[in-house]
């Protein structure tokens, strides 16, 4: 019996964030800072003619501006994940010859404060001549369009393709029927509440450069800076990202004012500071989704799904973003198979560029985009062959005795029962009672819906060994080191960090319980490349899958080593004691009484008095671990709504979400994890869109015009939860982080759809704002 | 051009000199270095900078120093007193009512402000309540429940 783990425990983290001392990059103030501003272009496409500097140098209080031509020491912004064939256009932190979308950078203000460099940046001016702009994804890549970069034709960076095409052409030559959908998956903005900042700090004497970041891989970051930018060497740069508040893979990526911030703050002799403001978040931070897709699906008279065919044309925005060529193929083809068995799948995708803001890792990252083209085919292959949603499914489902199971499309599942997963779907939300209300409703004409999404993930990537023959240029194994002090409290390190997601009580759970120790005695450390020296960070739903797993073998080593001490000392065979985690105490078998402390066998390793002979003193373990394959949590979600005929303005009656993590450590955690991630991914049904015009300006590019879920938008969301241990690793866990934003998505779409059906309206793009649903019913009408 | 200012802070007087265009959200946190409000938008929306003044809710984004002058203002900082938590504070952390706690300071002190004007607000009255807050993180059903939690746990008023 664990002590901690499978406990809902109060988040040990959350005493600093209710008291407002949360340790956030803007709130640092270092002596004599100096702050920096970013000029940035206004123009989706234009050529720089000049830039002039002379009336912002001459500001009182402005330390100095540069451009371009200034940091031509800094490196290229590189792609961390090269699919084959990809053709990485190069991006400068400042630009010199050409802008590519709104908020690219053109020059700096380094002033002695905020306001001043705010001022400064007015006073530069530069000489546009505007280009034509695209902005679509799939237009980028026909005769005629713009061209982002002269080096990558037609727009197109890469393609990429997998699955059986000669079984997926076979399944649609013998169908009985096919169904064809056209999907925009549309561009959204991350938008973590905290913008992002970077504060930095040389020391000439030492060269030592410290950049304190908001980052979710502080050392991931260190590496790419150190390697490919600012030519500061990894041991003399320190990277700290303390708390950060929120990421949802906006702060993955290695950013242009990483290598700005540090660069300036060497140039000028003095730290500097910059935090972004909202609008140059919204331009700069790096956006998510927006696919171009056309689908079919195979079937058999029966209802029997036999093949899949997709087509995506992604945007990658104006440059190829640290990991972005990963997202819509490894993550996303991979995922085609849902929780079906489809004997065909194939899967094509174009990686184009645009003028738009770089798009990578948004929550799911490849994921959502694929059960949004799985589960919207499958609803209206339900509809079109007149059966239950949710028998459709069944009838469709890898059977629990199949796993573990191959697909087509190169993963292999691990564990799952996801007709388990639907029972407790169709109970907790009374689905029988929901299609009578729905019945009775539709009676009196009034447009009540009910939707069904069933969603795999794959989380916690992967075999290094795997990514690296994918195009990774880095490994995915996750650090973790256990400090056990000589008066028996424990420092845990993790390469991981937290941003939200609790790790400071999960891992400390995990932790305690491995060495049956209290967890008062347990502190996690994490965001500090100076303690922590390497890690790969939190992104992809890995934190506890891949770095708890090293935490736990780390566990396992101390708990060895304090085993050879403790049978040295209690004079008895190594195979004769038994590790109580229970107690935290070794003993001899039946001589319960026999027996050494933690404590004690802390206190013998330093003092290191009475050892075995031959073995070191000292009680630290490290652990690096690469993980066994993905996990793949799973869900079912199913919501009910209603449309105002009049407005078109969608309500949101009953949200009912059941997933299956695996073992779940902080029940606590993991629903907030599930009912975070669901309003998420209703945001992106229903509201969201980062919206580009015509001539590639984001119009929605603050908070007042990209709208953010609000909490009068939502009922009170129920949970359920089956568990399938995964074989994958140590702990059982599967991923959490994003399996709600990847059911909801098409669970909310499919809802608003059912409701529509009646009119004849068959398909609608994201988001379903009023005004859309509204034009949709007036042109049926 | 700079103005001489007189703000009240979590019972503390504070004189400075400002401009009249700064904002009372960065006095808070540059002149007098009181960071727990935090600035997550640049277009009252997002509610992150919420402090009292006066004892209303007010966004500190919007709000200048200057305008603020011979005010009294609570921040986050000044919500628990003699090392005991506001039970609105202690509401969030029981409930689960943040993740990255960016957005918490300011979610926190709308609560104070929603709980004095309206004791025992119904869900949907919390709903609306939290309008003029976003979080990213938490989808606002934890938050919910840690209003209600904090509604029940407040001393009624005599």
């Amino acid at each position: 019996m664990s002590k901690y783990v499978g406990a809902s425990m109060k988040r040990r983290e959350d005493p600093r964030f209710i008291q407002g001392r949360g340790s956030y990059v803007a709130n640092l103030k270092l002596p004599n800072m100096a702050y920096l501003a970013i000029k940035r272009s206004p123009y989706a496409h234009a050529k720089i003619k000049s830039i002039k500097t002379d009336k912002a140098k001459k500001l009182p209080g402005v330390v100095g501006v540069f451009t371009g031509a200034d940091t031509s020491d800094v490196g290229m912004l590189p792609s961390g994940w090269n699919v084959p064939g990809i053709k990485v256009p190069a991006n400068r932190v400042l630009q010199t010859d050409k802008v590519r979308h709104v908020g690219d950078r053109v020059a700096m203000v380094v002033a002695e404060d905020p306001y001043i460099a705010q001022d400064a940046l007015d006073l530069i001016e530069v000489d546009y001549e505007p280009l034509p702009a695209v902005t679509d994804a799939k237009k980028a890549t026909e005769a005629g369009a713009p061209q982002v970069h002269d080096d990558v034709p037609n727009n197109t960076s890469y393609t990429w393709a997998l699955g059986d095409k000669e079984a997926c052409d076979k399944a649609f030559a013998e169908a009985d029927k096919v169904v064809e959908l056209d999907l925009i998956n549309q561009r959204l903005i991350a938008t973590a509440i905290e913008p992002r900042a970077a504060v930095a700090q040389w020391d000439a004497f030492k060269e030592e450069m410290t950049l304190w970041t908001t980052s979710q891989n502080p050392n991931l970051t260190r590496v790419v800076l150190s390697a490919f930018l600012i030519g500061i060497p990894e041991h003399k740069l320190r990277l700290i990202s303390p708390d950060v508040g929120g990421g949802f893979g906006s702060k993955i990526p290695t950013y242009p004012e990483e290598a700005l911030v540090p660069w300036a703050a060497r140039k000028v002799g003095r730290p500097v500071k910059w935090v972004a403001t909202r609008s140059e978040s919204a331009m700069s931070d790096t956006q998510g989704r927006d696919h171009v897709t056309h689908c079919k699906l195979a079937l058999r008279k029966d209802g029997t799904i036999t093949g899949l065919h997709v087509a995506t044309w992604a945007n990658n925005g104006a440059y190829i973003s640290l990991v972005a060529s990963l997202i819509p193929t490894a993550f996303y083809v991979t995922l085609l198979s849902g929780l079906y068995k489809i004997p065909g799948i194939y899967g094509e995708v174009w990686g184009t560029l645009t003028n738009t803001v770089w798009v990578d890792a948004y929550r799911g990252a490849g994921r959502p985009e694929a059960a949004y083209v799985v589960e919207r085919l499958v609803d209206a292959a339900a509809r079109e062959m007149k059966m239950d949603p949710i028998e459709f499914r069944r009838k469709n489902f890898i059977p629990a005795s199949e796993f573990p199971y191959q697909t087509p499309v190169a993963l292999q599942y691990d564990s799952g029962n996801y007709a388990g997963v639907m029972d407790k779907a169709v109970e907790l939300s009374g689905y029988s009672a929901l299609r009578a209300a729905q019945a009775e409703a539709r009676k009196k004409g009034r447009l009540v819906g009910v939707g069904i999404a069933a969603c795999i993930e794959a989380s916690g990537p992967v075999p290094s060994k795997v990514a690296g023959a994918l195009g990774g240029v880095t490994g995915f194994w996750e650090s973790g080191g256990l400090r056990v002090h000589a008066t028996g409290k424990v420092t845990a390190l993790t390469g991981s960090h937290s941003h939200g997601q609790g790790h400071e009580t999960t891992f400390a759970q995990i932790v305690a319980d491995e060495l049956g120790i209290s967890i008062d005695d347990v502190d996690i450390v994490h965001g500090d490349t100076a303690v922590i020296t390497n890690g790969m960070g939190t992104y992809g739903s890995r934190s506890t899958s891949v770095g708890g797993s090293a935490l736990v073998r780390s566990a396992e080593k101390v708990r060895a080593k304090m085993m050879k001490i403790a049978a040295h000392q209690l004079e008895a065979p190594l195979d004769e004691l038994i590790y109580d985690k229970e107690q935290g105490k070794v003993y001899v078998k039946g001589v319960p009484s026999k027996a050494k402390a933690f404590g004690e066998l802390a206190f013998a390793a330093y003092t290191a008095h009475n050892l075995p002979e031959g073995l070191e003193p000292g009680l630290e373990e490290d652990t690096y671990y690469d993980p066994a394959n993905f996990t793949y949590p799973n869900s079912v979600h199913i919501a009910q709504v209603e449309i105002d005929r009049d407005t078109g303005e969608v309500t949101i009656q009953k949200y009912v979400a059941v997933d299956d993590v695996g073992k779940v450590i902080n029940p606590l955690i993991v629903e907030g994890q599930v009912t975070g991630g669901v309003a998420q991914g209703v945001g992106q049904a229903l509201w969201e869109h980062g919206k580009y015009d015509e001539n590639g300006q984001l119009i929605s590019a603050n908070l007042l015009e990209y709208a953010m879920p609000h909490a009068h938008q939502f009922p009170p969301l129920q949970t359920g939860r089956t568990e399938t241990p995964s074989p994958h690793n140590p702990l059982g866990v599967k991923g959490v982080g994003e399996m709600g934003t990847i059911a909801s998505t098409p669970t909310i779409v499919n809802a608003v759809l059912d409701a529509l059906a009646p009119l004849g309206i068959r398909h609608l793009d994201m988001p379903l704002t009023p005004e859309k649903i509204w034009r949709a019913m007036q042109a049926k009408s | 051009m700079a103005q001489s200012v007189s703000i009240t802070v979590n019972g503390t007087a504070y004189e400075r000199e400002v401009e009249p265009r700064l904002l009372l959200a960065h006095f808070l946190r540059e002149a007098i270095g009181l960071t727990g409000t935090n600035i997550g938008c640049d277009t009252s929306q997002c509610g992150a900078c919420t402090v009292l003044m006066d004892g209303v809710a007010v966004k500190s984004c919007t709000v200048l120093a200057v305008q603020a002058d011979g005010s009294s203002v609570t921040t986050i900082e000044g919500l628990a007193s003699e090392g005991n938590l506001h039970s609105v504070q202690n509401a969030f952390w029981e409930k689960h009512g943040l993740q990255c706690g960016f957005c918490t300071p300011g979610m926190i002190i709308t609560v104070v402000d929603l709980l004095n004007n309206n004791p025992h607000p119904t869900d949907e009255e919390i709903r609306r309540g939290l309008d003029g807050n976003i979080c990213r993180c938490t989808g606002y059903e934890n938050i919910v429940r840690a209003v209600k939690y904090a509604a029940d746990a407040m001393p009624e008023e005599a």
